[in-house]
């Protein structure tokens, strides 16, 4: 409701939206110079269009105007000899309003919140009264919602309000008694569901749904307009391309629905000069824009990454919703319906992409995209690698051991392996779907996935079941290409789990643990990351990384975000697209580090203080010689395969087998 | 025995306390959960195999594979919200349109009685909906256990009864391996989801 407004701001918007109006420009009550100090804007080149006089004339006149706009519509379009850089410049501002508040700003507000000004700014509602009286109601329904998570009427409020359109507004603010407005609120959501069962397509459950709202609610439940929302490290969100909220990491996306609106506004119009936003830079944040599609992902951090770093992350968090749907699908339902609502087919798997984040916040696998094996003895490492060799069936094309949530081996199809590998990148999503299922209490999960890097159309099924209930540390994972292969599946764990118990393996994996950085036995080295590339023996192979335990100074969680943070710095100094670098040597403050690149290997490394520029070369010497002499038990040197394929002159690659499936995954039928 | 219905209606928790007969907060399903559990009757011992579905709509498309052959059916839905009776029904119109074949016996659900302070659904609709359809009805918590072996008892009775009527439909079973009855081999591993044990 908000982004054809929002595109509407602009005139240059020809997506068929109803009620034409006359281009008009809004400004509320906005104080632009102080919003968003030094705002630089990473647009491809051809923005030239945009001149720093222009900008400092917006500014001016938008300035001049802030002491009588208070709530005042201007309709007038702007009179500059370049009115695209004019609403650009607005709609940062608005963007800014709300990521990047400022003191004066809050005052002014007083007592109404800020989302609902800015919302009601962009809805033309010139009436302020009624949206303190509805602000406060829904505030006393979010609390509601806290206290008895179980309580239904609240959750059926919060999921019924997105989907109500831009008139119900109105009737919602008029609400005074609770239950009335609860009532209202059920017969809408009755009403709704009924309307879209009635349509007659094949599967009356493919309509329904709209409606639901997860039992679980974690971050979803944030005030955004608290200060607290706005201090979060790193906000990410996701939005289709007509504007519709899909996904955010705090606060719900339906209170969130204006900034969504704003950001859209601001990819559209730079598109409409055919150019592309990358990013935005402010003193405190970094806003980086990723367009996937039809999905448009917007990180806004004040981590200090990288921007590269920052789509990186952003990456990973589309090809986390397309390991769920498919690029297929996705494509095929925004060409169908432009404004269809993502978050109907993402419902409940808000907690898969909240734990993403929150690894890839944590571990630097995501930053060095390869995946860290748990090391363990060569020989332990074989013969589990022989256990799952043994234990196949048709269809079957990767058999994965994890244990303490990193790799112990992995077997792959041999006509599988011909062709492509496994991506770190899918390995990542397959971890973090196993921490976010509940196998660990049922038992035994089933699931279609999709390895989006492996192929991006075509659905996996994903056999997910821990080895030693209760404690749950060591998983298996199959993965095959027919969905209807779970009994023989199962049955492939059944003989691994008699082979492990038979060797005795489980104890064995139990007492593998990561090393510590003593073992290498360089005194002044308090931590390293080591990821050698793909040489010519091992081609072919997982990209890994080896990494000893985080240990003191840096064992609590701070200290530890700390040194991630530092080698982030590293990192991207390395790799800077503008000077990419081979070697730094960087004395911090509580630390000193050396990051170096080879055409071998990666390496990050991190001193005591104290130490000098030659006894940390002396160090890395040893310590390259540490790894290679503990290589074998370091990392999947040798990954084993087998050959599964009924009739491997039909298809080489399992991806083409299943072809057929993606095309009757039942996401298609839902429009 | 599947169990099927909008997502947070409790079929997970209702697993879990068939499954193990305890109760855990769970996240939302990621794809189909299997379980299995032995029911002891009078005379026989039926081993269940329960197969938990998401409730989400993205795995739509994959739930035809659990319910496909099953002996017993649950259709779930939250008695405090009426939203997930809608969406019973409609369950239950997928099952009747395509997947009955007359020896599946239906279950129809009201989970969560221990909100009877925010019901939205009264027994009386439930008990009406399922006479009306020729289902069997109970209402059940899964956070307190009540009316879980209940309903866990006269399912296996039901299924027991509805097999023991057509000895002739025995044959008509596959067995995956795991089970000690002879082994039938058919095309459809899913065509059984319950079976008898000796």
């Amino acid at each position: 409701m908000v982004t054809h407004r929002a595109h509407h701001l602009f005139g240059t918007y020809s997506e068929g939206r109803d009620q034409p109006r006359p281009p008009s420009i809004l400004i509320g009550r906005l104080n632009l110079s102080s919003e968003i100090p030094d705002v630089c804007c990473g647009i491809a080149p051809d923005v030239s269009a945009v001149h720093q006089s222009d900008w400092d004339g917006i500014m001016e006149r938008d300035n001049h105007q802030e002491g009588e706009a208070q709530g005042v519509k201007i309709c007038d379009p702007p009179s500059e000899s370049n009115p695209l850089a004019h609403t650009l410049a607005t709609s940062l501002s608005l963007l800014g309003n709300h990521m990047f508040p400022d003191q004066v700003e809050r005052n002014d507000s007083g007592t109404a919140n800020k989302e609902e000004t800015v919302d009601s700014f962009i809805s033309d509602i010139t009436a302020e009264e009624p949206s303190l009286d509805a602000e406060s109601h829904s505030n006393q329904v979010t609390k509601l919602d806290t206290e008895e998570t179980e309580n239904p009427e609240c959750q059926n409020i919060a999921s019924t309000q997105p989907t109500d359109g831009g008139t119900e507004d109105a009737a919602d603010n008029d609400q005074s008694d609770s239950g009335e407005f609860v009532v209202t609120m059920l017969a809408k959501a009755k009403l709704e569901e009924q309307g879209l069962g009635v349509k007659g397509r094949s599967s009356p459950l493919l309509e329904a749904g709209t409606q639901e709202c997860p039992a679980f609610i974690t971050h979803r439940e944030e005030d955004v307009t608290a200060d607290s929302w706005r201090q979060h490290r790193k906000h990410v969100f996701v939005l289709s391309e007509a504007g519709k909220p899909i996904y955010s990491r705090y606060g719900s996306e339906e209170a969130l629905s204006s900034t969504m609106g704003v950001m859209m506004a601001l990819v559209s119009f730079v598109q409409s000069g055919d150019n592309i936003i990358r990013s935005v830079y402010s003193e405190e944040h970094t806003v980086v824009f990723l367009q996937k599609g039809p999905l448009v992902l917007v990180c806004v951090s004040s981590s200090r990454q990288s921007e590269q770093q920052l789509r990186g992350e952003l990456l990973y968090v589309y090809y986390q919703i397309i390991s769920m749907l498919t690029q297929a699908s996705i494509s095929r339902i925004f060409e169908h319906k432009k404004n269809y609502d993502l978050r109907r087919l993402l419902a409940g798997s808000e907690k898969i992409l909240d734990g993403l984040l929150n690894l890839v916040d944590s571990d630097p696998s995501f930053l060095l995209a390869a995946v860290h094996c748990l090391p363990i003895a060569s020989s332990l490492r074989d013969s589990l690698s022989q256990i799952l060799q043994k234990a196949i069936t048709p269809n079957l094309v990767f058999s994965i051991l994890i244990a303490k949530n990193q790799l112990l081996t992995i077997v792959q199809e041999k006509n599988v392996i011909e062709d492509s590998r496994l991506e770190p990148a899918d390995v990542h999503l397959l971890l973090n779907l196993i921490g976010a299922s509940s196998a660990f209490q049922a038992g035994e999960i089933w699931t279609p996935i999709c390895l989006p890097l492996f192929n991006p159309d075509c659905y996996f099924y994903a056999y997910i079941s821990y080895l030693d209930p209760p404690e749950c540390t060591v998983c298996l994972l199959l993965l095959s290409t027919d969905k209807e292969a779970f009994y023989a599946v199962a049955e492939c764990k059944r003989k691994i789990e008699e082979a492990m118990v038979a060797q005795n393996s489980l104890s064995l994996i139990a007492k593998a643990h990561s090393y510590s950085v003593s073992q290498v036995g360089v005194s002044d080295l308090r931590h390293f990351m080591y990821k050698p590339f793909d040489v010519p023996d091992n081609y072919r192979q997982l990209t890994q990384f080896t990494s000893p335990e985080m240990e003191a100074p840096y064992s609590s969680e701070e200290e530890k975000m700390r040194l991630l943070d530092l080698y982030r710095y590293m990192h991207s100094r390395i790799h800077s697209t503008s000077r990419p670098l081979k070697l730094i040597y960087h004395v911090a403050e509580r630390e000193t580090l050396l990051a170096w690149v080879t055409s071998k290997f990666e390496l990050y490394t991190c001193f005591s203080p104290l130490v000098t520029k030659a006894c940390a070369i002396t160090a890395i010497t040893k310590l390259l010689r540490w790894i290679k002499k503990e290589e074998d038990r370091l990392f999947i040197r040798y990954p084993p395969k087998y050959s599964t394929t009924p009739n491997p002159s039909k298809s080489s690659r399992s991806g083409k087998s299943d072809q057929q499936d993606s095309t009757d995954n039942g996401f298609l039928s839902l429009l | 025995m599947v169990l099927l219905g909008g997502s947070g209606v409790g079929k997970s928790s209702l697993a879990m306390r068939f499954g193990r007969d305890e109760f855990y907060t769970t996240s939302p399903t990621v794809g189909c959960a299997y379980m299995t559990r032995v029911v002891h009757l009078s005379d026989v011992t039926l081993r269940f195999e329960i197969w938990d579905t998401a409730g989400q709509e993205k795995y739509h498309s994959v739930t035809p594979l659990y319910y496909r052959g099953a002996h017993a059916a649950l259709l779930v839905y939250d008695i405090s919200k009426r939203e997930t009776f809608i969406r019973a029904q409609m369950w239950l119109k997928e099952l009747e349109n395509q997947y009955i074949q007359g020896s599946t016996v239906i279950w129809l659900v009201g989970n969560k009685g221990d909100l009877a302070q925010n019901r939205q659904v009264s027994v009386q609709e439930g008990q009406g909906l399922a006479s009306h359809k020729g289902l069997f009805f109970i209402e059940t918590s899964a956070l307190s256990g009540e009316h879980i072996s209940e309903l866990l008892q006269s399912v296996a009775h039901r299924v027991y009864e509805s097999i023991g009527g057509h000895q002739g439909g025995l044959s008509e079973w596959q067995e995956t391996p795991i089970v000690e009855l002879q082994h039938r081999d058919t095309s459809n591993p899913f065509a059984s989801c319950c079976k008898v044990g000796p």
